[in-house]
């Protein structure tokens, strides 16, 4: 190596050190013109800072668009904050000196900014900011910025971004008159499938009024992608509800599961059910509320102390109930169908004394607040996702407890024979009591479930009674896959049809399809065969 | 045979005395209205007339419901269906009598003018006249009844099942008439009747006479049932709910007298609620409620089942209880309904009725 490019390298050194600050110093020299009542000499600063790729370039011209860019009597940008708090640009920990100007922005430099602004952005070494930059440039059409943002794209080599710029370009190409690019824009739109360009579509292909496209390429092109799109609504749409249907039958299925099993053993049809739902959710209520008074501090962990106390509550309520109510009448399943919406009334009542007559509020926890946007348009909620979660883990709790313990070999045993059992020393009434017991406690779990959903009155439970007896119907008793079809079933045809009925004639319809499947499967589903359908 | 030992096995000798007796009593409620002056210690005031009237649709209903459920062990928990759809029937009928008089000045019912509908629907044409209103009244509460329970009957739905089926469909359809779209009224339902063949529901004479039709439609109805409980087709209707399989195997078809039975007291429903709309001067889908239809099964059980006379004394007390508690004690009702849910089935299965027997007996 020679002297002469040692040299060379020295220079290109000391270069490298200097211009840096030199460019600071630019932009500081810029920062201050800003502030200076010359429009001409404010325009050059504008551009000056447009051309720098320092992150304080950015604030500086974000602050200037936001109207809180303030300049000190030296010349010193700052930031106005919330409440006027004063920040400085360029960081340290300036004070400000002297008098404050506000840059003031006419429209003239309203314009020159935009285009400032975004390729500053595009040009940003964070991805973050880029990507942002270009959805917000998706969001609106400028067709001034068509070049500076074909540049980004070109150079662009973050595949999302890319596309976002896509979009971007092919909103104001698509309105351009070049015939490839605008195949290009519709290229481009097809494959992103952006729902944001159906209008735009629909006046071009004449699916509202007249077709503004003349070009039959172009149109054809539109109209596909046209179609593209709207496949993918109805994809999203059919997605949305089919989680909604998930989440109702899971609901359902809490609600049901309780139901089945009494009546699996019993042949007795609890008509308190839904008010033992109704008291679940009061039980979260008041949990909530024991938090509120003592544990402020741990507020969020109210609903895991309230599934335990609505289990204990409503299974107690359900045991007293057998013990006092429901088993002198075993045998005549139309009385019990009396007595016990009879004992709904007086429970319907009692909350009501208690708690008042209006719904109350039981707020989410912070950790089921919000959701995750899984597609665009569609949000899958915390909260129903935990209701899924958790009706699946009651539903696995039930399972457990009658296939895989003492009392649920009893239960199934008394369910398939009563007197046998009693004749293998089963105490059937025993099994009688904690069956009911523990029917209602499910009952309960299913009223912490949705206090999280949704209102608590004292009429929450008359709401879902009449569904949770058609999932019960639907699936028979004594086994609990036939409640899971028939929760589930229910739960997702009902959210299936609302869209393409209504809400009402959804369910008039679901009426009329279980009894149309009664009519072809009436053995499978409800009359046990031989001597087991007399004893009903 | 001679017409005496017929109505001798419709009735015993008791039970005509009694039904004299009963008629005079429902007779003075209106012969004292009208006769006795204002100030007078015997006056029944007018509110009380129209209070009875209803009852005694109510009763109406009660024999209905007895029939099926007290005889042939059918618990329709969907009853309230029919006796709406009768009072919607009389209901489209009154509110086109009323004509442009109504609030808007406008040939359309008012809640038509409101919802801006140019037209009358199709449905609604045909009940400007007031015989098809009548028919209709029968008819269509008769055929639902039939083509619900011809399905249900034939895939041998009993028991509970057949209740909770029933309770699914009273739900839904007070969900359909709740839609203002359904052309019904929405939930206001229709109301502000002026009219009825003529006669002013305000004033009292048709007032009286509405209950003096009620009154016998009662006696009618209460006749009719127990000509059917007498006959053979009683004894096998009894069978029936005793023993279903056993009747099967003896060679009658429960599902045909099921339904025969569900069809009739269906359309014995659809009169009550045609003749208590223009009562009360309202109808609305609060009646489809499962809750009202549950409640005309405790009439029969406070009454006692298996004795019509019972359906018609519980739906008096019930109702006459309900109308006095909401007033006085209006916290205390849904107590004592629960409570009388609970008690009459665990401790007095046989009803009011059952008291009136075991006196008999002992005497």
């Amino acid at each position: 190596m020679n002297l002469r490019s040692l040299l060379s390298l020295l220079v290109a050194c000391v270069f490298a050190l200097v211009s840096p600050s030199a460019h600071a110093q630019d932009l500081h020299q810029a920062a201050q013109d800003l502030g200076s009542s010359d429009k001409a000499k404010v325009q050059l600063a504008v551009e000056n800072i447009a051309k720098s790729s320092d992150p304080a370039a950015l604030a500086l011209l974000e602050a200037l668009g936001k109207d809180s860019l303030r300049i000190d009597a030296a010349g010193t940008p700052f930031v106005a904050g919330e409440s006027n708090l004063l920040s400085p640009v360029f960081g340290g920990s300036a004070k400000p000196s002297g008098a404050l100007t506000t840059p003031l922005v006419d429209n003239r430099l309203r314009r020159q900014l935009e285009p400032a602004l975004a390729s500053l952005k595009l040009g940003f070494p964070d991805a973050k900011v880029r990507l942002e930059a270009a959805k917000d440039l998706a969001k609106s059409r400028n067709d001034d910025l068509a070049g500076l943002i074909r540049t980004a794209a070109a150079k662009e080599r973050d595949a999302e971004i890319k596309t976002a710029l896509g979009l971007a370009l092919a909103q104001i190409d698509l309105h351009g008159a070049d015939k490839p690019l605008k195949l290009a824009a519709i290229a481009a739109i097809s494959a992103a499938a952006d729902a944001s360009f159906k209008p735009d579509l629909e006046r071009m292909t004449g699916r509202q009024g007249k077709a503004t496209e003349a070009d039959l390429d172009v149109k054809n092109a539109a109209a596909s992608a046209l179609g593209v799109i709207e496949s993918r609504l109805m994809l999203i749409s059919f997605i949305g509800n089919l989680f909604y249907g998930l989440s109702l039958g899971s609901v359902l299925l809490l609600c049901a599961l309780g139901l089945a099993i009494t009546f699996g053993l019993l042949r007795v049809i609890n008509m308190a059910h839904g008010e033992l739902l109704m008291i679940g959710a009061y039980s979260t209520y008041a949990v909530q509320k024991l938090f509120t008074v003592y544990f402020p501090a741990h507020q969020d962990l109210y609903l895991i102390f309230a599934v335990p106390v609505a289990f204990i509550v409503t299974a107690a309520i359900g045991m007293v109930l057998e013990r006092s109510v429901i088993r002198f009448l075993y045998g005549r399943p139309l009385e019990t169908l009396l007595a016990t919406w009879g004992i709904s009334l007086i429970l319907i009542q009692t909350v009501r004394l208690i708690f008042g007559a209006q719904n109350v509020a039981v707020a989410n926890p912070s950790y089921l607040a919000g959701g995750v946007e899984v597609l665009p348009g569609f949000v899958l909620t915390y909260s129903r996702l935990a209701v899924i979660l958790f009706s699946s883990a009651v539903a696995g709790f039930v399972w457990f407890v009658l296939q895989r313990t003492p009392l649920g070999l009893h239960v199934r045993a008394v369910t398939q024979n009563r007197q046998m059992a009693a004749g293998m020393g089963i105490a059937t009434r025993r099994v009688d009591v904690w069956t009911f017991g523990i029917g209602s406690g499910v009952a309960g779990l299913g009223g912490v479930a949705l206090s999280q959903l949704g209102n608590v009155g004292p009429e929450l439970g008359q709401q879902y009674i009449v569904d949770s007896f058609m999932v019960v119907v639907l699936g028979g008793v004594g086994k609990l896959a036939g409640t899971l079809a028939g929760a589930f079933g229910l739960g997702i045809m009902n959210k299936l049809l609302e869209p393409a009925a209504g809400a009402v004639l959804g369910k008039i319809v679901i009426l009329g399809l279980i009894i149309l499947f009664i009519q072809r499967r009436p053995q499978g589903i409800f009359a046990l065969k031989g001597r087991a359908a007399e004893a009903m | 045979m001679n017409l005496k030992a017929e109505l001798l096995r419709l009735l015993p000798r008791n039970g005509w005395l009694g039904l004299g007796v009963a008629t005079l009593l429902f007779a003075s409620v209106p012969i004292l209205n009208s006769v006795t002056a204002a100030d007078s210690a015997l006056h029944t005031p007018d509110y009380l007339v129209a209070l009875f009237g209803k009852f005694l649709c109510f009763a109406i209903v009660a024999v209905a419901m007895d029939l099926l459920w007290g005889y042939t062990g059918v618990l329709s928990l969907g009853h309230g269906v029919f006796f709406a759809i009768g009072g919607y029937c009389m209901g489209m009928y009154l509110m086109l009598s009323i004509g442009d008089a109504g609030v808007y000045r406008s040939k359309l019912p008012d809640f038509m003018v409101f919802l801006d509908w140019k037209e009358l629907p199709w449905f609604w044409k045909p009940f400007d006249n007031f015989g098809f209103a009548l028919l209709a009244v029968l008819a269509v509460p008769g055929l639902l009844a039939y083509v619900f329970g011809f399905l249900a009957f034939r895939s041998r739905i009993r028991g509970v099942y057949f209740s909770i089926i029933t309770q699914a469909f009273t739900y839904a359809l007070m969900l359909l008439f709740f839609r203002n779209e359904t052309g019904l009224g929405g939930n206001n339902g229709l109301t502000n009747f002026k009219s009825l063949y003529g006669y002013s529901l305000a004033d009292s004479g048709t007032k009286l006479g509405l209950y003096c039709l009620s009154a016998l439609g009662l006696l009618v109805v209460f006749l009719l049932c127990r000509f059917i409980v007498v006959s053979k087709a009683g004894r096998v209707l009894c069978a029936i709910r005793d023993e279903e399989s056993r009747s099967r195997f003896a060679g009658y078809n429960p599902t045909s007298y099921k339904l025969f039975v569900y069809t009739l007291s269906a359309v014995i429903c659809g009169f009550a609620g045609a003749l208590y709309v223009p009562q009360v001067g309202i109808i609305n889908p609060s009646e489809f409620q499962p809750s009202s239809s549950i409640e005309m099964a405790i009439w029969v059980a406070v009454g006692g089942r298996a004795s019509l006379l019972g359906g018609v004394l519980g739906a008096f007390v019930v109702n006459g209880a309900k109308s006095w508690f909401t007033v006085a004690l209006p916290e205390a009702w849904l107590y004592i309904l629960g409570v009388l849910f609970i008690a009459v089935t665990l401790f007095f299965p046989g009803g009011l009725a059952s008291l009136l027997q075991k006196k008999k007996a002992a005497a």
